[in-house]
């Protein structure tokens, strides 16, 4: 047992680091912010070219080759810069051969459906993928060309409360589209990449709200230097931390009760510490100007994603039940 | 990121519970919680039989008389005595865990000698003598004073929450040996036999209604100066040396054990009809969560461990303050499962969620691991 990062793990979460700070800094996103534009198709081919889609593609399929364990330190990466799009819609249909070209090297966006969830990024969607229920057996489906331009023609767009996340309400049916066979595997290996993501964020604004209690100063000291704020930000850190294991070793088993752990724990960890954050910045914390916000808008709506709270308990509560071989099947 | 055994490690865990499947049947039953003698032989009797074997002091470096075992052996050995069902290292924890730690990294080659195999054996049981009744989170003001005389000191003062004091042979004590010198640097360890005179030890009676910790009142004891480990003053540092020791691999068999309750639980709600109870299901799950991360996360801080060469990092603050919390929600949790049982101190668990009631106080309150979590993981001000 090493359950320790590889230096090649270190030096791949190093490259995307560098990546994203270059391309996706702070101005960047910001200005993204600004000029409504969540998914810019030049970073996302840039995003392609490094390996991000296609990081799990074999190498004769044109792709980098690794594993679950190396694309969630790419997706914690992601989630700490708040990098918009479907990314891990298009990782996931780029990591299933020939489903849908262009997504390993970033030249298409792929987004994803969840029946009765509104759908992020329809507009900017070269395809969509439709996920089948919850129970296993449930069949995702592949939406593209004409299939999914009715689909758009048709859907409401919403007032999203993300505002790097567009939204939009889809009433049309998916029984159209290609079958993709293993809806299960997809939906948790999504629920996974989303938990790292919230894991990103989690981490950064834990740093931030650090950051903000060394720098800020009142009654003659910095705040940080107060027990009340003090044990705010170690809780950040415990939540952070415990999440981040719980993704790693999610992402190592790829076993679906303790990647249902890993999300309900990132989840927590993404939207108690950004509003934790919030709080340590007090006035700052309310204003648009501070990040914090986008922090917390981006945890909630993937709280909501891919496998939330109620569905990732009772999966865990049916997996306690198999180690006394009680009734499984409620899952 | 390997979380899978190495060819070693399998071998290990292999012997390991061909051992425990071998001998645990043939084993006394326990005796009961307010047996003092009984729960020492017993205790001293497994390790003991641990000694025979060679599985005595795993985690101790060899020039000590240990194993030199790595962290994840060590691991490993506490998962599977744990799944086994095998003895805790009850009376024997402080002399294993702490004072024997501490004399093996700091002793002279007499006092490793005098003091470390007869704990590895189970022939002696230590007790720890740290905690005073005005000194608690703030242990460094602690007042009970050592005078020299010739080659003696002459203690004085009054220690509390001091567990197995009633069975004990040696006492590893804090005393202040320079009151004028900075309250972290005039601190002496020492090791103090329990029968000398002067020793008084006075049962302290737990919320839970049992005897695990006593007051024990020192009036003119005198120690010879050679019990003294470390340099006069040093014991600030010394001890130090012990307390990392605590929060590294010694929650292993507890995490273990909560997740064996979790199932239990689940059981339990199957057989009593109530698992259509979706609030029951979900609390359920969720802690599985919790302690299937918490595993997770003693993996992780081991596996540093073994990186650094043996070091527990301050990982062990981020553990402690998610596992105490989450051990008191998980007996929160039975009292849901037990329903109107939840009164009956007969009924299992019942007298499990008082104790655990102790998780976010004993060894470092909660308040205190968040300090140390902020100041020294996060570089927050020190402050008040």
């Amino acid at each position: 047992m090493d359950f320790q990062l590889s230096d090649d793990q270190r030096a791949l979460r190093a490259g995307m680091r560098e990546l994203l700070t270059g391309r996706f800094g702070r101005d960047r996103m910001r200005a993204a912010l600004d000029a409504g534009v969540a998914v810019d198709r030049g970073m996302w081919g840039e995003l392609g070219a490094a390996g991000f889609f296609a990081l799990r593609l074999a190498e004769a399929d044109g792709g980098v080759g690794l594993g679950l364990p190396e694309s969630v330190l790419l997706f914690e990466e992601a989630g700490r810069v708040l990098l918009p799009g479907p990314l891990a819609a298009t990782h996931l249909a780029a990591g299933a051969v020939g489903a849908v070209k262009g997504a390993a090297d970033g030249g298409a966006v792929v987004a994803v459906l969840d029946e009765g969830r509104p759908v992020a990024h329809l507009e900017a969607a070269d395809a969509l993928i439709a996920l089948g229920p919850v129970r296993p057996g449930g069949v995702a489906r592949v939406l593209e060309g004409d299939v999914l331009r009715e689909l758009v023609r048709t859907a409401r767009p919403v007032r999203s409360l993300d505002p790097l996340t567009p939204l939009h309400r889809v009433t049309a049916g998916v029984e159209d589209g290609v079958p993709l066979p293993g809806a299960t595997p997809l939906r948790l290996e999504g629920a996974l990449l989303a938990a790292a993501e919230q894991l990103g964020s989690a981490a950064r604004t834990t740093e931030m709200a650090v950051q903000h209690a060394r720098e800020r100063e009142q009654f003659g000291s910095p705040i940080g230097a107060f027990q009340a704020v003090k044990h705010l930000c170690a809780q950040m850190l415990v939540r952070a931390e415990v999440a981040r294991t719980a993704v790693y070793a999610a992402a190592v088993t790829a076993d679906p009760a303790e990647i249902a752990g890993a999300k309900l724990l990132a989840d927590e960890a993404a939207v108690h510490n950004a509003r934790d954050c919030l709080q340590v910045h007090g006035g700052m914390g309310f204003t648009w100007e501070a990040d914090v916000h986008l922090h917390l808008k981006r945890a909630w709506l993937r709280a909501g994603e891919w496998l939330r709270a109620a569905e990732a308990e009772e999966a865990l509560a049916a997996d306690l039940c198999r180690v006394h071989a009680c009734d499984a099947g409620d899952l | 990121m390997d979380l899978a055994d190495t060819d070693e490690e399998r071998e290990f865990r292999a012997r390991l519970r061909e051992w425990l499947a071998a001998v645990l049947p043939g084993l006394p039953a326990k005796p009961g919680p307010d047996d003092w003698p009984g729960r020492r032989a017993y205790d001293t009797a497994w390790q003991r039989m641990l000694y025979d074997v060679g599985y005595a002091g795993l985690h101790w470096p060899v020039d000590a008389g240990g194993r030199g075992a790595t962290p994840t052996q060590h691991l490993i050995f506490l998962e599977e005595t744990e799944r086994a069902g095998a003895p805790y290292v009850g009376a024997n924890f402080v002399g294993l865990l702490h004072a024997g730690p501490t004399i093996a990294a700091e002793g002279t080659a007499g006092q490793r000698a005098r003091w470390l195999p007869p704990v590895l054996r189970g022939d002696e049981i230590w007790c720890q003598g740290f905690s005073e009744p005005e000194a608690g989170s703030d242990l460094a003001s602690l007042r009970t004073r050592a005078v020299r005389d010739g080659d003696h000191y002459v203690v004085t003062g009054q220690k509390i929450w001091t567990s197995h004091a009633e069975v004990a042979d040696w006492c590893e004590l804090l005393v202040r040996t320079d009151p004028a010198a900075p309250k972290h640097r005039g601190i002496s360890w020492l090791a103090m036999r329990m029968d000398a005179p002067g020793v008084t030890v006075r049962p302290l009676r737990t919320l839970a209604g049992s005897t695990e910790f006593a007051e024990m009142f020192l009036d003119e004891v005198r120690v010879p100066v050679s019990h003294r480990v470390g340099a006069e003053n040093d014991g600030w540092r010394v001890t130090m040396v012990t307390l990392s020791f605590e929060r590294g691999t010694a929650f292993v068999g507890e995490v273990v054990a909560c997740r064996r309750t979790l199932s239990a639980l689940a059981a339990e709600v199957r057989r009593s009809g109530r698992w259509d109870d979706p609030v029951l299901r979900r609390t359920l799950g969720r802690l599985n969560a919790e302690f299937r991360a918490l595993w997770r996360l003693t993996q992780w801080n081991v596996a540093e461990a073994q990186r650094s060469g043996g070091v527990p990092g301050t990982g062990g603050s981020v553990f402690k303050l998610r596992y105490s919390q989450a051990r008191q929600e998980l007996y929160d949790a039975a009292a849901e499962v037990l329903g109107a049982d939840g009164a009956d101190l007969d009924r299992e668990w019942v007298l499990d969620r008082l104790t655990s009631l102790s998780y976010t106080i004993a060894a470092g309150t909660s308040q205190i691991q968040q300090n140390i979590v902020a100041e020294r993981i996060l570089g927050l001000p020190k402050g008040r």
